[in-house]
C-alpha cells in the first residue's frame, strides 16, 4: 500500500515536473547565465574558451553588461517612465473598475452573471484586435480626431495628434488591462457583509462616510490583487507602445524584444530581463505585504 | 427595516453607479462594434462610412498566407491545450493532495510573470541549448508552458471545493487508486478539466507575445500576420479578420457555458 501510493504520487507528480524543469527553470537559468556573458560579433554570444583541461578561461562570464546598464541614465529613465504608465495604468483602472464591480456586486444574482459575461466577452477577443481598434478610433482621420481638433480651432489652439502619443500608449494599456482590476473587485465587494452597511447607517454614517469606513477598507485586499494583475504586465508591454505609440514611447518591453530580435545583443537582452524580473518581484512582494494585514482585520 | 431615508438614498447612489457602470462598458465595446462596423465598410480608409460591402471578407478568401496562417494557428492551439489539459491536470491533482514544493512555483509562475520573460528566456533555451530550428513544435512547447499553470489553477481550485470524504469512502470500500481515480475523482473533474482546455486553447490561438519570440520564419502564425496587417498594411481586411475571430470566440464561449452548466448540473 504504501509503495503503491508513493508510486502514484510519483506517477502525477513526474511528467508536469520534468516538463516544467525542463521548459522554464532551465531557460530561466540559461537567461541569468547568459546575462553574465559578452555579445558575439555577429549576434547571439561570443564563444566560450575553453582551455586545455577542460576548464573555462575566466573571460566567459563578465558583470560587463550590468555595469553597462548602471553606466547609462537612459535606462534608468524608461525604467521609471515604465513604471510610470503602470502606476497610472492602475490607478485609472480602479477608478473605471470600482463603479461597475460595486453595481455588479449589489445586483440580483440572475442579472450579476449576466453583467460579469458583459465584461468577460470583449477580452475574450483578440488582444491585438482590441488594440487595432484604438488605431482607428484615435487615428488622424477619426471621427474622434476631427472633434476635438475642430473645437481645439475655435479656441484658435494648434490641432493634436491623438494617435502615436503617450496618451494613446495609455488609453490602449487601460482598455487591455481594465478587465483584469474589474473581476478581482467584484470579486472581494461581493463577499462583502451589507449587515455592516446598515449598522454604519444606523449609527448616522452618511454614503460617504459608510463607503469611506466600511465599504472602502474591506475592498483594499481586491484593489491590491487587481493592481498586481494589472501593473505586473503593463510593465513588460511591448505590444501597445509599439503599435500605439510614437518612436519616443518604449518602454522596457520594447527594449527587451529589440535587444533580442533586433540588435541581438542576448546577454544585454538577458540582463534587462533580469532586471525587470527584479521589478517585478519587488512589486508582487509590495503588494502582497500590503494586502495581508487589511485581511487579517476583515 | 430599512427607513425611507435609506431607500432613497441607496437609489440615488444606484444611479451614480448606473451611469457610470453604462460609461465603462460603452468603453469596453464602442471600439469592437467600430471594427466590427468597418469590416463592412466600402472604402480603404478605416475613416469615415462610405457604403457596405462584403469585399473584405471575399479578399481574405483568397488570401492564401492568411488561411495558411489560420490552420497553422488551429494546429498549435490543439496540440497545446491536449498537452497542457493533460500536464496540467496532473500538476493540479499532485498540488492539492501532497505537499509539493517545487511543482506550484513552477506551475503558477509562468502565469503571474509578465509574457516577455518567457518569450526570451525560452528564444535562449531553444538557440542556445537545444539547437532547435524555431517553428511550430518550439510554439507548442513555449504555448504548453505558459497553459500548464492555468489548468492547474482550475483543476486545483474543483478540487478544493471537494469533500475529501468520498475518496476516503471509496478507499475504504476497497478501491485502487487508480479505480477510485477512474470512477470518483476524473468525472468529480471533468468540467474542470473541459474548461481548462478551453481556456488554453483560447489562450494559444490568441498568444501573440510569446509567439512572437518563438516562431521560426517560415510559418505564417495567425497573430503574427494580424500584427504585421496593423503595422506594415493596414486595410480594412484586417476588420474582416478581426470580426470572423470574434464570431469564433464568441462562439465558443457559449458552448463553453452552455457545456459548463450541464455539467456542473448534472454533478
Amino acid at each position: 500500500m504504501q509503495t503503491s501510493s508513493r508510486l502514484v504520487k510519483w506517477l502525477i507528480s513526474a511528467p508536469p515536473l520534468a516538463f516544467l524543469l525542463i521548459f522554464f527553470a532551465a531557460p530561466s537559468l540559461i537567461m541569468i547565465f547568459t546575462s553574465f556573458r559578452l555579445p558575439g560579433e555577429f549576434g547571439g554570444l561570443a564563444p566560450v574558451h575553453i582551455l586545455p583541461g577542460n576548464t573555462v578561461e575566466d573571460s566567459g562570464l563578465t558583470v560587463e553588461t550590468y555595469r553597462f546598464f548602471f553606466s547609462d541614465f537612459i535606462y534608468f529613465e524608461i525604467f521609471l517612465k515604465s513604471f510610470t504608465v503602470a502606476a497610472f495604468t492602475t490607478v485609472i483602472c480602479i477608478a473605471m473598475a470600482y463603479p461597475l464591480a460595486l453595481l455588479i456586486a449589489r445586483s440580483g444574482k440572475k442579472f450579476r452573471n449576466l453583467m460579469i459575461m458583459l465584461v468577460v466577452l470583449p477580452f475574450a477577443s483578440n488582444f491585438l484586435i482590441r488594440i487595432y481598434a484604438w488605431m482607428i478610433i484615435l487615428g488622424p482621420e477619426s471621427a474622434l480626431s476631427h472633434m476635438i481638433n475642430s473645437v481645439l480651432a475655435v479656441f484658435g489652439m494648434a490641432p493634436v495628434t491623438l494617435l502615436f502619443s503617450p496618451f494613446a500608449v495609455l488609453i490602449g494599456m487601460i482598455y487591455v488591462h481594465l478587465p483584469f482590476m474589474i473581476l478581482p473587485l467584484y470579486t472581494n465587494l461581493e463577499k462583502h457583509d451589507p449587515i455592516l452597511l446598515d449598522a454604519a447607517q444606523d449609527l448616522g454614517a452618511n454614503r460617504w462616510q459608510r463607503f469611506r469606513y466600511v465599504t472602502w477598507p474591506q475592498s483594499l485586499p481586491g484593489i491590491f490583487s487587481g493592481s498586481a494583475l494589472v501593473f505586473i504586465p503593463v510593465l513588460g508591454m511591448f505590444a501597445i507602445p509599439d503599435i500605439l505609440g510614437g518612436t519616443g514611447d518604449i518602454m522596457i518591453g520594447n527594449l527587451i524584444k529589440d535587444q533580442f530580435l533586433g540588435t541581438r545583443d542576448w546577454p544585454f537582452g538577458s540582463t534587462l530581463s533580469i532586471m525587470l524580473t527584479l521589478a517585478v518581484l519587488g512589486i508582487a512582494g509590495l503588494f502582497s505585504w500590503l494586502a495581508k494585514p487589511v485581511t487579517r482585520i476583515t | 427595516m430599512p427607513n425611507f431615508r435609506a431607500k432613497q438614498s441607496s437609489s440615488h447612489r444606484l444611479t451614480a453607479l448606473w451611469i457610470v457602470s453604462i460609461l465603462v462598458y460603452a468603453f469596453l465595446y464602442i471600439p469592437l462594434i467600430i471594427v466590427v462596423v468597418f469590416s463592412f465598410n466600402d472604402s480603404k480608409l478605416n475613416a469615415e462610412w462610405v457604403g457596405f460591402t462584403f469585399h473584405w471578407y471575399k479578399a481574405l478568401l483568397h488570401n492564401h498566407e492568411m488561411l495558411e496562417a489560420a490552420r497553422n494557428s488551429l494546429i498549435i492551439a490543439v496540440s497545446a491545450s491536449f498537452l497542457a489539459t493533460v500536464l496540467g491536470t496532473m500538476a493540479g491533482l499532485a498540488i492539492h493532495r501532497y505537499k509539493l514544493k517545487v511543482l506550484p512555483v513552477l506551475a503558477f509562475t509562468p502565469v503571474a510573470m509578465p509574457e516577455i520573460l518567457l518569450g526570451v528566456s525560452l528564444l535562449l533555451f531553444f538557440l542556445q541549448v537545444l539547437n532547435l530550428t524555431l517553428g511550430m513544435l518550439s510554439i507548442i512547447i513555449a504555448h504548453t508552458t505558459f497553459c500548464i499553470g492555468f489548468v492547474a489553477i482550475i483543476v486545483r481550485a474543483r478540487l478544493q471545493g471537494m469533500d475529501e470524504s468520498i475518496f476516503e469512502a471509496a478507499r475504504d470500500l476497497g478501491a485502487t487508486p487508480w479505480q477510485t481515480f477512474r470512477q470518483i475523482t476524473l468525472p468529480l473533474i471533468r468540467p474542470a478539466i473541459i474548461a481548462g482546455a478551453l481556456m488554453s486553447f483560447t489562450l494559444s490561438i490568441d498568444d501573440f507575445v510569446i509567439t512572437f519570440f518563438t516562431k521560426g520564419v517560415g510559418d505564417p502564425i495567425l497573430p503574427i500576420q494580424i500584427y504585421t496587417m496593423i503595422k506594415v498594411a493596414v486595410t480594412p481586411e484586417v476588420n474582416a479578420v478581426s470580426t470572423l475571430l470574434m464570431l469564433l470566440t464568441l462562439t465558443l464561449i457559449i458552448i463553453a457555458t452552455r457545456f459548463d452548466n450541464s455539467m456542473l448540473g448534472k454533478s
